[in-house]
């Protein structure tokens, strides 16, 4: 795996400030933070940010979240898109506390590898939450007009757990629901499949010399890499992110 | 230090001694963060090299670097995205088995671990002696799963558990430090977790 094209990432700067603009609901368990920096820090598309929430007592709690607004000009504006888990001390904190005018401690952009410039072929596969890095792209190549360069592959269980709904269809999408279809308004989709993504889904998504970037848990990393070995995609051409406890 | 607004921690009255600032305790989880595919090593293709600057540069198959006296690891492991794993047990081999073996010049002072997959990690040569780091291919009695690495990894324990790279093929030793896959990114060259030493710079 070569190291060397993203080299000129760029990289985190200290802490800072930012100011929460904005909460958006994507479903009942994901929430939007529109944040304005204090220090305009420009990110590149995949990139994450840390939060770090700091208690009275000092106690210090910080997670990664990835950014899911494309980059903008002024680089102050950036926006994070949450899992509300169960037994997660920061995202049930900016969940049922966070509002509007709020300020939280972040740090970054980070990430030089699983990023998107605008430049080259893509296909992004998300898994549930992992489509948020993979958003970030896909707005960034609707910005810029340069949709063709870019496909994206997204699987969930069931439509109420579909990130960023009313924004994401198009002819360069593709909605794989696991367990349960939406009743009617599937023909807004791009297109609909019933089942786990399989070998059609990433084929027919997979434009020449692609480079892929897949994003979700273990298990469905594990299951779409797996797909693109059959389709022969070579190995430099896959970046994975991982998330989630495992075994 | 600025707090938050109504932020008091969940479970920070329980935090131990053994928990580097920043992190916390995940308990029974151990979750597979990995940049590329997992790769499907056959351990009758493996092979660890050690190269670079060294007296002998010496390659082990999957047989003999199992012939090579035994070395387990019983403790902690933190990961930079802030979850740290305790009671681990690794069984494998210390590095300063295999660097004895190939004898790294006196102007050596640093290594780059290289993976099977390509990936690699920068360390200085402090940190994999000494005791302190492992190739690895059993964990808790049991051949390391695919998925954390096997059939064997390096493990570096007290550094940031991106240095202990998945997969590893082997050792090169430089008279110099040369940024690996993450340090290139932004990453910090050595990942001290008990100094925070998370990203260039900290």
């Amino acid at each position: 795996m070569s190291s060397s094209a993203s080299a000129s990432a760029p990289g985190p700067g200290p802490w800072q400030m930012a100011t929460v603009e904005e909460v958006i609901e994507e479903t009942a368990r994901a929430k939007s933070f529109r944040l304005t920096l204090s220090e305009p820090s420009g990110h590149l598309a995949g990139q994450h940010y840390i939060v770090r929430l700091t208690a009275p007592d000092g106690y210090r709690a910080s997670r990664s979240y990835s950014v899911a607004s494309a980059p903008e000009a002024t680089g102050k504006v950036i926006e994070l898109t949450v899992a509300r888990l169960e037994d997660g001390e920061v995202s049930t904190y900016l969940h049922d506390v966070v509002v509007p005018g709020d300020r939280l401690e972040v740090r970054g952009p980070i990430g030089g590898y699983f990023v998107w410039r605008g430049d080259i072929p893509a296909l992004l596969v998300g898994g549930g939450s992992g489509i948020v890095p993979l958003m970030a792209m896909l707005r960034l190549a609707r910005e810029r007009g340069s949709g063709e360069l870019v496909r994206l592959v997204v699987s969930v269980r069931v439509p109420g757990d579909l990130y960023y709904a009313t924004e994401l269809p198009g002819p360069e999408t593709t909605v794989v629901y696991t367990r349960e279809a939406p009743a009617g308004a599937a023909a807004a989709l791009g297109r609909v499949g019933l089942g786990r993504v399989g070998l059609a889904d990433l084929r027919d998504s997979l434009l020449p010399e692609a480079t892929v970037y897949v994003c979700g848990s273990s298990g469905f990393a594990d299951h779409v890499t797996g797909l693109l070995e059959e389709l022969a995609v070579p190995t430099g051409q896959i970046r994975v992110e991982r998330f989630g406890p495992t075994n | 230090m600025s707090f938050t607004r109504g932020f008091k921690g969940r479970a920070h009255q329980e935090r131990g001694p053994g928990l580097p600032p920043g992190q916390y305790d995940i308990g029974s989880d151990w979750p597979v963060l990995t940049a590329e595919a997992t790769p499907r090593v056959s351990t009758d293709s493996w092979s660890f090299a050690v190269e670079g600057l060294v007296r002998q540069p010496v390659s082990w198959t999957w047989d003999e670097i199992h012939a090579l006296p035994e070395s387990t690891y019983e403790g902690a492991i933190h990961c930079v995205t802030t979850w740290s794993k305790f009671g681990v047990r690794f069984g494998g081999v210390s590095v300063d088995t295999l660097l004895a073996a190939a004898e790294p010049l006196p102007s050596a002072s640093h290594v780059v671990a290289f993976s099977h997959t390509g990936y690699t990690t920068n360390l200085p040569l402090s940190d994999v002696t000494g005791g302190k780091a492992f190739v690895v291919w059993d964990y808790d009695g049991r051949p390391l799963e695919v998925g954390h690495g096997g059939p064997a990894r390096l493990l570096v324990p007290h550094l940031y558990f991106w240095k202990s790279a998945k997969w590893v093929a082997g050792l090169r030793v430089l008279d110099h430090d040369e940024p690996g896959f993450w340090e290139v990114n932004g990453y910090h060259d050595r990942g001290d977790p008990w100094l925070e030493q998370r990203y260039r710079g900290d």
